[in-house]
Protein backbone atom coordinates (compact mmCIF):
# COMPACT_ATOMS: atom_id res chain seq x y z
CA UNK A 1 0.00 0.00 0.00
CA UNK A 2 1.68 3.41 -0.70
CA UNK A 3 1.44 6.10 1.92
CA UNK A 4 0.13 9.29 1.09
CA UNK A 5 2.71 12.04 1.45
CA UNK A 6 2.88 13.77 4.62
CA UNK A 7 4.79 16.77 3.54
CA UNK A 8 3.43 19.97 2.40
CA UNK A 9 6.37 22.04 1.69
CA UNK A 10 10.32 22.19 1.73
CA UNK A 11 12.31 25.17 3.01
CA UNK A 12 15.76 25.32 1.19
CA UNK A 13 19.30 27.65 3.29
CA UNK A 14 21.58 28.16 0.65
CA UNK A 15 25.21 30.68 0.42
CA UNK A 16 28.07 30.36 -0.93
CA UNK A 17 28.48 27.55 -3.15
CA UNK A 18 24.61 26.92 -3.00
CA UNK A 19 24.15 27.73 -6.59
CA UNK A 20 25.73 24.88 -7.84
CA UNK A 21 24.09 22.20 -5.06
CA UNK A 22 20.79 23.71 -6.45
CA UNK A 23 21.38 22.77 -9.75
CA UNK A 24 21.74 19.53 -8.75
CA UNK A 25 18.21 19.53 -7.20
CA UNK A 26 15.93 22.03 -9.16
CA UNK A 27 16.26 21.08 -12.52
CA UNK A 28 15.39 17.34 -11.25
CA UNK A 29 12.15 17.77 -10.19
CA UNK A 30 9.32 16.81 -12.13
CA UNK A 31 6.34 18.86 -12.97
CA UNK A 32 4.17 16.80 -10.75
CA UNK A 33 5.86 17.67 -7.56
CA UNK A 34 3.49 17.75 -4.82
CA UNK A 35 4.79 20.84 -2.57
CA UNK A 36 6.04 24.16 -3.20
CA UNK A 37 9.69 24.33 -2.23
CA UNK A 38 10.64 27.49 -0.79
CA UNK A 39 14.56 29.32 -0.88
CA UNK A 40 16.61 31.61 0.94
CA UNK A 41 19.73 32.29 -0.78
CA UNK A 42 22.30 34.93 0.42
CA UNK A 43 22.79 36.55 -2.35
CA UNK A 44 24.42 39.72 -2.13
CA UNK A 45 21.47 42.69 -3.76
CA UNK A 46 23.60 43.62 -6.86
CA UNK A 47 22.54 40.09 -7.84
CA UNK A 48 18.75 40.76 -7.93
CA UNK A 49 17.23 38.63 -10.18
CA UNK A 50 20.35 36.49 -10.64
CA UNK A 51 19.30 32.99 -9.01
CA UNK A 52 15.81 33.05 -11.10
CA UNK A 53 17.66 34.19 -14.35
CA UNK A 54 20.11 31.25 -13.63
CA UNK A 55 17.78 28.21 -12.62
CA UNK A 56 14.64 29.17 -15.25
CA UNK A 57 14.93 26.81 -18.15
CA UNK A 58 16.44 23.88 -16.38
CA UNK A 59 13.60 22.49 -15.09
CA UNK A 60 9.85 21.27 -15.35
CA UNK A 61 8.77 24.08 -12.28
CA UNK A 62 8.14 27.84 -11.95
CA UNK A 63 10.86 29.61 -10.42
CA UNK A 64 10.00 33.04 -9.22
CA UNK A 65 10.36 35.74 -6.31
CA UNK A 66 8.23 35.61 -3.44
CA UNK A 67 5.73 38.08 -3.68
CA UNK A 68 4.33 39.40 -0.48
CA UNK A 69 0.60 38.19 0.60
CA UNK A 70 1.33 35.81 -2.70
CA UNK A 71 0.16 32.43 -2.15
CA UNK A 72 2.14 28.95 -1.94
CA UNK A 73 1.43 26.04 -4.30
CA UNK A 74 3.14 23.15 -5.58
CA UNK A 75 4.98 23.81 -9.26
CA UNK A 76 6.69 26.94 -8.41
CA UNK A 77 9.82 27.69 -6.94
CA UNK A 78 10.18 30.90 -4.59
CA UNK A 79 13.52 32.76 -4.13
CA UNK A 80 13.54 35.26 -0.82
CA UNK A 81 14.05 38.47 -2.94
CA UNK A 82 17.50 40.33 -2.18
CA UNK A 83 17.58 42.48 0.43
CA UNK A 84 13.97 41.31 2.15
CA UNK A 85 13.61 39.00 4.75
CA UNK A 86 10.86 35.85 3.62
CA UNK A 87 8.53 34.82 6.05
CA UNK A 88 5.52 32.39 5.70
CA UNK A 89 2.37 32.89 7.73
CA UNK A 90 0.23 30.33 9.19
CA UNK A 91 -2.41 30.71 6.23
CA UNK A 92 0.49 29.90 3.84
CA UNK A 93 1.01 33.07 2.11
CA UNK A 94 4.43 34.88 2.02
CA UNK A 95 5.58 38.01 3.88
CA UNK A 96 8.39 40.35 3.48
CA UNK A 97 10.09 42.14 5.97
CA UNK A 98 13.16 44.70 6.32
CA UNK A 99 13.92 43.45 9.24
CA UNK A 100 17.82 44.25 10.34
CA UNK A 101 20.01 41.81 9.18
CA UNK A 102 20.31 38.05 10.84
CA UNK A 103 23.74 36.70 10.74
CA UNK A 104 24.84 39.88 8.84
CA UNK A 105 22.43 38.55 6.29
CA UNK A 106 18.97 39.79 4.88
CA UNK A 107 17.58 37.39 3.68
CA UNK A 108 17.96 35.15 6.66
CA UNK A 109 17.38 31.21 6.37
CA UNK A 110 16.72 31.70 9.95
CA UNK A 111 14.25 33.85 9.67
CA UNK A 112 12.43 31.61 6.82
CA UNK A 113 13.12 28.60 8.70
CA UNK A 114 11.19 29.51 11.73
CA UNK A 115 8.35 30.83 10.35
CA UNK A 116 7.75 27.86 8.14
CA UNK A 117 8.29 25.49 11.12
CA UNK A 118 5.33 27.76 12.89
CA UNK A 119 2.85 27.70 9.67
CA UNK A 120 4.18 23.77 8.72
CA UNK A 121 5.13 22.10 11.66
CA UNK A 122 5.45 18.35 11.08
CA UNK A 123 4.55 19.06 7.11
CA UNK A 124 7.90 20.96 6.80
CA UNK A 125 11.41 19.70 4.70
CA UNK A 126 14.10 21.53 5.72
CA UNK A 127 17.13 21.61 4.21
CA UNK A 128 20.65 23.34 4.80
CA UNK A 129 23.07 23.10 1.31
CA UNK A 130 26.56 25.24 1.55
CA UNK A 131 27.93 28.03 2.67
CA UNK A 132 30.29 30.39 4.61
CA UNK A 133 27.63 31.32 7.43
CA UNK A 134 26.22 29.91 10.74
CA UNK A 135 22.86 31.11 9.42
CA UNK A 136 20.40 28.48 9.16
CA UNK A 137 21.33 26.45 11.70
CA UNK A 138 18.93 27.68 14.53
CA UNK A 139 16.38 27.26 11.86
CA UNK A 140 16.84 23.82 10.80
CA UNK A 141 16.81 23.18 14.91
CA UNK A 142 13.33 25.11 15.16
CA UNK A 143 12.11 22.47 12.33
CA UNK A 144 13.15 19.66 14.33
CA UNK A 145 11.59 20.52 17.22
CA UNK A 146 8.46 20.81 15.36
CA UNK A 147 8.60 17.38 13.78
CA UNK A 148 9.45 18.40 10.69
CA UNK A 149 12.13 16.35 8.59
CA UNK A 150 15.65 18.24 8.66
CA UNK A 151 18.50 17.29 6.20
CA UNK A 152 21.71 19.06 5.37
CA UNK A 153 24.05 18.25 2.41
CA UNK A 154 26.92 16.89 3.15
CA UNK A 155 29.92 18.86 4.11
CA UNK A 156 32.25 16.56 1.81
CA UNK A 157 29.98 17.29 -0.82
CA UNK A 158 29.40 20.93 -0.29
CA UNK A 159 31.66 23.74 -1.91
CA UNK A 160 31.65 25.26 1.46
CA UNK A 161 31.91 22.89 4.02
CA UNK A 162 31.02 25.58 7.31
CA UNK A 163 26.87 26.07 6.95
CA UNK A 164 26.36 22.11 6.73
CA UNK A 165 29.18 21.55 9.45
CA UNK A 166 26.91 24.18 11.72
CA UNK A 167 23.86 22.86 10.97
CA UNK A 168 24.53 19.06 11.49
CA UNK A 169 26.35 20.13 15.02
CA UNK A 170 23.40 21.90 15.99
CA UNK A 171 20.33 20.76 14.96
CA UNK A 172 21.08 16.63 14.43
CA UNK A 173 19.43 16.53 11.13
CA UNK A 174 17.74 13.50 10.28
CA UNK A 175 19.47 12.94 7.17
CA UNK A 176 23.02 13.75 5.76
CA UNK A 177 22.86 13.47 2.06
CA UNK A 178 25.39 14.47 -1.14
CA UNK A 179 23.03 16.97 -3.31
CA UNK A 180 22.82 14.08 -6.03
CA UNK A 181 21.50 12.31 -3.10
CA UNK A 182 19.03 14.97 -1.80
CA UNK A 183 17.49 15.12 -5.07
CA UNK A 184 16.74 11.93 -5.37
CA UNK A 185 15.71 11.18 -1.82
CA UNK A 186 12.95 14.18 -2.42
CA UNK A 187 11.45 12.38 -5.40
CA UNK A 188 11.55 9.23 -3.47
CA UNK A 189 9.73 10.42 -0.65
CA UNK A 190 6.81 12.81 -1.82
CA UNK A 191 6.34 10.47 -5.40
CA UNK A 192 6.77 7.51 -3.71
CA UNK A 193 8.18 6.18 -6.72
CA UNK A 194 12.49 6.05 -8.05
CA UNK A 195 13.60 8.73 -10.09
CA UNK B 1 -4.80 22.15 22.33
CA UNK B 2 -1.17 22.06 21.62
CA UNK B 3 1.58 24.91 22.50
CA UNK B 4 1.78 26.45 19.53
CA UNK B 5 -2.35 27.11 19.34
CA UNK B 6 -2.34 28.00 23.30
CA UNK B 7 1.21 30.75 21.85
CA UNK B 8 -1.28 31.92 19.16
CA UNK B 9 -3.97 33.29 22.00
CA UNK B 10 -1.15 34.37 24.15
CA UNK B 11 -0.35 36.85 20.87
CA UNK B 12 -3.82 37.89 20.30
CA UNK B 13 -3.80 38.99 24.40
CA UNK B 14 -0.90 40.42 23.93
CA UNK B 15 -1.48 42.66 21.00
CA UNK B 16 -5.14 43.53 22.85
CA UNK B 17 -3.40 44.28 25.94
CA UNK B 18 -0.96 46.66 24.15
CA UNK B 19 -4.56 48.23 22.36
CA UNK B 20 -6.76 48.50 25.58
CA UNK B 21 -3.91 50.10 27.53
CA UNK B 22 -2.10 52.51 25.05
CA UNK B 23 -3.85 52.49 22.09
CA UNK B 24 -1.88 51.00 19.67
CA UNK B 25 -2.99 48.90 17.42
CA UNK B 26 -1.09 46.16 15.86
CA UNK B 27 -3.48 43.42 15.47
CA UNK B 28 -3.54 43.71 11.99
CA UNK B 29 0.16 43.75 11.34
CA UNK B 30 1.43 40.62 9.52
CA UNK B 31 1.64 37.74 12.22
CA UNK B 32 4.57 36.20 11.56
CA UNK B 33 7.02 39.36 12.00
CA UNK B 34 5.19 40.18 14.88
CA UNK B 35 5.21 36.61 16.45
CA UNK B 36 8.95 36.97 16.07
CA UNK B 37 9.22 40.76 17.72
CA UNK B 38 7.48 39.18 20.71
CA UNK B 39 9.47 36.03 21.11
CA UNK B 40 12.46 38.20 21.02
CA UNK B 41 11.10 40.83 23.67
CA UNK B 42 10.29 36.87 25.69
CA UNK B 43 14.01 35.99 25.10
CA UNK B 44 15.41 39.51 26.87
CA UNK B 45 12.64 39.23 29.70
CA UNK B 46 13.44 35.81 30.98
CA UNK B 47 9.92 35.21 30.78
CA UNK B 48 8.60 31.74 30.07
CA UNK B 49 5.45 32.63 28.33
CA UNK B 50 4.44 35.09 26.18
CA UNK B 51 1.55 35.62 28.53
CA UNK B 52 3.61 36.67 31.54
CA UNK B 53 4.99 40.05 29.29
CA UNK B 54 0.89 41.00 29.74
CA UNK B 55 1.45 42.20 33.08
CA UNK B 56 4.57 43.93 32.41
CA UNK B 57 2.89 45.43 29.47
CA UNK B 58 0.14 46.78 31.39
CA UNK B 59 1.90 48.46 34.78
CA UNK B 60 5.44 48.83 33.55
CA UNK B 61 5.44 52.05 31.07
CA UNK B 62 8.62 51.73 30.15
CA UNK B 63 8.64 48.34 29.43
CA UNK B 64 5.69 49.37 26.86
CA UNK B 65 7.53 51.63 25.02
CA UNK B 66 10.20 49.64 24.74
CA UNK B 67 8.07 46.95 23.51
CA UNK B 68 6.03 49.63 21.10
CA UNK B 69 9.20 50.56 19.90
CA UNK B 70 10.27 47.41 18.59
CA UNK B 71 7.19 46.92 16.36
CA UNK B 72 8.13 49.86 14.72
CA UNK B 73 11.29 48.61 12.69
CA UNK B 74 13.48 51.51 11.46
CA UNK B 75 15.77 49.93 9.46
CA UNK B 76 15.82 52.29 6.19
CA UNK B 77 18.64 54.25 4.41
CA UNK B 78 19.53 57.00 2.31
CA UNK B 79 18.43 56.87 -0.96
CA UNK B 80 17.68 53.63 -0.79
CA UNK B 81 16.58 51.54 -4.06
CA UNK B 82 18.47 54.12 -6.35
CA UNK B 83 16.60 53.13 -8.99
CA UNK B 84 13.44 53.99 -7.16
CA UNK B 85 15.09 57.89 -6.70
CA UNK B 86 15.87 57.70 -10.64
CA UNK B 87 11.81 56.62 -11.51
CA UNK B 88 10.85 59.79 -9.30
CA UNK B 89 13.22 61.91 -11.37
CA UNK B 90 11.93 61.06 -14.81
CA UNK B 91 8.17 60.08 -14.24
CA UNK B 92 7.11 62.35 -11.53
CA UNK B 93 9.41 65.97 -10.81
CA UNK B 94 7.89 66.85 -14.76
CA UNK B 95 4.55 67.11 -13.59
CA UNK B 96 5.67 68.35 -10.05
CA UNK B 97 6.95 71.33 -12.18
CA UNK B 98 4.15 71.69 -13.41
CA UNK B 99 2.38 72.60 -9.75
CA UNK B 100 2.54 75.90 -8.31
CA UNK B 101 2.88 74.51 -5.04
CA UNK B 102 3.96 70.88 -4.27
CA UNK B 103 3.07 69.62 -0.33
CA UNK B 104 4.61 66.03 0.24
CA UNK B 105 3.92 63.57 2.87
CA UNK B 106 6.68 60.96 3.79
CA UNK B 107 4.25 58.78 5.66
CA UNK B 108 6.67 55.91 7.91
CA UNK B 109 9.60 57.98 7.72
CA UNK B 110 11.74 56.33 10.53
CA UNK B 111 14.90 58.13 11.28
CA UNK B 112 14.61 60.38 8.17
CA UNK B 113 17.45 58.93 6.07
CA UNK B 114 14.43 59.28 3.32
CA UNK B 115 12.84 62.30 3.82
CA UNK B 116 16.43 63.67 3.52
CA UNK B 117 16.97 62.09 -0.04
CA UNK B 118 13.99 63.31 -1.44
CA UNK B 119 14.56 67.16 -0.08
CA UNK B 120 18.23 66.39 -1.88
CA UNK B 121 16.41 65.49 -5.48
CA UNK B 122 13.89 68.43 -4.68
CA UNK B 123 16.58 70.99 -4.44
CA UNK B 124 18.58 69.38 -7.27
CA UNK B 125 15.93 69.69 -9.84
CA UNK B 126 14.99 73.33 -8.57
CA UNK B 127 11.63 72.23 -6.51
CA UNK B 128 12.19 72.46 -3.21
CA UNK B 129 11.47 76.01 -2.67
CA UNK B 130 7.62 75.24 -3.45
CA UNK B 131 7.86 72.20 -2.03
CA UNK B 132 6.93 71.68 1.92
CA UNK B 133 7.28 68.29 3.05
CA UNK B 134 5.40 66.74 6.01
CA UNK B 135 7.58 63.73 7.36
CA UNK B 136 5.66 61.59 9.86
CA UNK B 137 5.78 57.97 11.87
CA UNK B 138 4.13 56.90 15.12
CA UNK B 139 7.81 56.01 16.54
CA UNK B 140 9.18 59.58 19.11
CA UNK B 141 12.56 58.09 19.20
CA UNK B 142 13.02 57.78 15.18
CA UNK B 143 11.29 61.19 14.82
CA UNK B 144 13.49 62.79 17.35
CA UNK B 145 16.57 61.47 15.06
CA UNK B 146 14.92 61.77 11.84
CA UNK B 147 14.55 66.11 12.73
CA UNK B 148 18.20 65.85 14.35
CA UNK B 149 19.42 64.60 11.05
CA UNK B 150 22.79 63.60 12.28
CA UNK B 151 23.96 60.12 10.81
CA UNK B 152 26.79 57.44 11.12
CA UNK B 153 29.49 58.52 9.50
CA UNK B 154 30.57 54.91 8.63
CA UNK B 155 27.35 54.67 6.76
CA UNK B 156 28.26 57.52 4.12
CA UNK B 157 29.97 55.54 1.53
CA UNK B 158 26.75 53.52 1.24
CA UNK B 159 25.21 56.23 0.46
CA UNK B 160 27.45 58.33 -1.09
CA UNK B 161 26.89 54.81 -3.76
CA UNK B 162 22.95 54.75 -3.58
CA UNK B 163 23.10 58.51 -4.51
CA UNK B 164 25.22 58.49 -7.43
CA UNK B 165 23.18 55.64 -8.53
CA UNK B 166 20.21 57.24 -8.02
CA UNK B 167 21.39 60.12 -10.78
CA UNK B 168 22.71 62.12 -8.25
CA UNK B 169 23.63 65.44 -9.95
CA UNK B 170 26.15 67.16 -7.44
CA UNK B 171 28.38 65.35 -5.09
CA UNK B 172 26.81 63.99 -1.77
CA UNK B 173 29.21 65.47 0.57
CA UNK B 174 27.67 68.79 -0.53
CA UNK B 175 24.84 67.41 1.78
CA UNK B 176 26.52 67.32 4.94
CA UNK B 177 29.68 67.90 7.13
CA UNK B 178 31.59 65.48 9.14
CA UNK B 179 32.29 65.94 12.66
CA UNK B 180 33.59 63.22 14.59
CA UNK B 181 32.04 60.15 13.37
CA UNK B 182 29.25 62.09 12.50
CA UNK B 183 27.51 63.10 9.44
CA UNK B 184 25.30 66.04 9.91
CA UNK B 185 22.79 66.90 7.39
CA UNK B 186 22.94 70.81 5.86
CA UNK B 187 20.35 72.92 7.29
CA UNK B 188 19.29 74.17 3.79
CA UNK B 189 17.39 70.61 3.45
CA UNK B 190 15.41 71.23 6.64
CA UNK B 191 13.77 74.32 6.37
CA UNK B 192 10.54 72.85 4.37
CA UNK B 193 10.55 70.02 6.58
CA UNK B 194 8.27 68.94 9.28
CA UNK B 195 8.38 66.05 11.18
CA UNK B 196 5.50 64.94 13.37
CA UNK B 197 3.66 62.17 14.80
CA UNK B 198 0.98 60.50 12.95
CA UNK B 199 0.03 56.96 13.24
CA UNK B 200 -1.16 55.22 9.53
CA UNK B 201 -3.89 52.57 12.05
CA UNK B 202 -5.76 54.87 14.19
CA UNK B 203 -5.21 58.20 12.48
CA UNK B 204 -6.98 59.67 9.09
CA UNK B 205 -6.27 61.35 6.38
CA UNK B 206 -4.24 64.58 5.20
CA UNK B 207 -5.06 67.10 3.44
CA UNK B 208 -4.74 67.58 0.04
CA UNK B 209 -1.25 66.17 -0.83
CA UNK B 210 0.32 66.43 -4.48
CA UNK B 211 2.74 63.45 -3.19
CA UNK B 212 2.94 60.28 -0.89
CA UNK B 213 6.11 58.47 -0.59
CA UNK B 214 5.19 55.50 1.48
CA UNK B 215 8.19 52.55 1.39
CA UNK B 216 8.20 49.55 3.56
CA UNK B 217 5.67 49.86 5.68
CA UNK B 218 2.89 48.37 4.14
CA UNK B 219 5.08 45.69 4.36
CA UNK B 220 3.89 44.56 7.76
CA UNK B 221 0.15 45.33 7.42
CA UNK B 222 -2.11 42.88 6.43
CA UNK B 223 -4.48 42.90 3.60
CA UNK B 224 -7.10 44.42 5.27
CA UNK B 225 -4.93 47.28 7.24
CA UNK B 226 -3.38 47.60 3.57
CA UNK B 227 -6.80 48.24 1.98
CA UNK B 228 -7.48 50.95 4.81
CA UNK B 229 -4.40 52.76 4.51
CA UNK B 230 -4.92 53.07 0.86
CA UNK B 231 -7.99 54.91 1.47
CA UNK B 232 -6.04 57.18 3.78
CA UNK B 233 -4.42 57.85 0.94
CA UNK B 234 -6.77 57.67 -1.40
CA UNK B 235 -8.28 60.28 0.52
CA UNK B 236 -5.11 62.39 1.10
CA UNK B 237 -3.83 62.57 -2.48
CA UNK B 238 -5.12 65.85 -4.67
CA UNK B 239 -5.96 64.96 -8.16
CA UNK B 240 -3.38 63.63 -10.38
CA UNK B 241 -1.49 63.22 -7.13
CA UNK B 242 1.35 60.92 -7.12
CA UNK B 243 1.42 57.67 -4.80
CA UNK B 244 5.31 56.25 -4.65
CA UNK B 245 5.40 52.74 -2.81
CA UNK B 246 8.24 50.30 -1.80
CA UNK B 247 9.42 47.93 -4.27
CA UNK B 248 7.96 45.07 -2.84
CA UNK B 249 4.65 46.90 -1.92
CA UNK B 250 1.84 46.88 -4.65
CA UNK B 251 -1.39 48.81 -5.52
CA UNK B 252 -2.52 45.88 -7.72
CA UNK B 253 -4.90 43.98 -5.68
CA UNK B 254 -6.29 46.73 -3.36
CA UNK B 255 -9.70 48.02 -3.71
CA UNK B 256 -8.53 51.80 -4.81
CA UNK B 257 -6.45 50.12 -8.16
CA UNK B 258 -9.02 51.63 -10.19
CA UNK B 259 -8.65 54.85 -9.46
CA UNK B 260 -4.92 54.83 -10.33
CA UNK B 261 -2.85 55.02 -13.45
CA UNK B 262 0.69 53.21 -12.92
CA UNK B 263 3.70 55.20 -13.79
CA UNK B 264 6.02 53.09 -13.36
CA UNK B 265 5.34 49.33 -12.35
CA UNK B 266 8.56 48.11 -11.71
CA UNK B 267 9.66 51.21 -9.21
CA UNK B 268 5.38 51.05 -8.06
CA UNK B 269 5.01 54.52 -8.80
CA UNK B 270 1.45 55.58 -9.24
CA UNK B 271 -0.84 58.47 -10.22
CA UNK B 272 -4.79 59.29 -9.23
CA UNK B 273 -6.91 60.23 -12.11
CA UNK B 274 -8.15 63.47 -12.19
C1 LIG C 1 11.15 49.81 7.65
S1 LIG C 1 10.77 51.45 8.09
C2 LIG C 1 10.69 52.24 6.52
C3 LIG C 1 11.43 53.54 6.48
C4 LIG C 1 11.49 54.24 5.13
N1 LIG C 1 10.17 54.58 4.66
C5 LIG C 1 12.23 53.41 4.13
O1 LIG C 1 11.61 52.85 3.22
O2 LIG C 1 13.45 53.31 4.23
C6 LIG C 1 9.08 51.34 8.62
C7 LIG C 1 8.61 52.52 9.44
O3 LIG C 1 7.17 52.51 9.48
C8 LIG C 1 6.76 52.96 10.72
N2 LIG C 1 5.40 52.50 11.00
C9 LIG C 1 4.98 51.24 11.24
N3 LIG C 1 3.67 51.23 11.53
C10 LIG C 1 3.26 52.52 11.49
C11 LIG C 1 2.02 53.17 11.73
N4 LIG C 1 0.94 52.46 12.08
N5 LIG C 1 1.95 54.51 11.59
C12 LIG C 1 3.05 55.23 11.23
N6 LIG C 1 4.25 54.68 11.02
C13 LIG C 1 4.35 53.34 11.14
C14 LIG C 1 7.77 52.38 11.68
O4 LIG C 1 7.78 53.10 12.90
C15 LIG C 1 9.06 52.51 10.88
O5 LIG C 1 9.73 53.69 11.18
Amino acid sequence: MRMKNRYQAIVIGASAGGTIALQKILPFLPAEFPMPVIIAQHLHPLQDGAAIIHYNGGGALIVKDADEKESLHAGFVYFAPPNYHLLIEDDHTFSLSVDAKVHYTRPSVDVLFESAADAYGTGLIGIILSGANQDGADGLLRIKQKGGLTVVQDPQDAEVSYMPQTAIETARPDHILTADEICKFLIELTLQRVP
Amino acid sequence: MNSDDIEKIELELFLEAIHYRYGYDFRHYARASVRRRVRHILGKTGCKNVSDLIPLLIHDEQFATKAIYDFSITVTEMFRDPDFYRAVRQGVVPYLKTFPFIKIWVAGCATGEEVYSLAILLQEEGLYNRAKIYATDFNDTALKKASDGIYPLKDVQQYTSNYQKSGGACSFSDYYHAEYNSAIMDQSLKSNITFSNHNLVTEGSFSEVQVIFCRNVLIYFDRSLQNWVFNTFANSLSRSGFLCLGTKETLEFSAIYDQFKVIDAQERIYQKKI
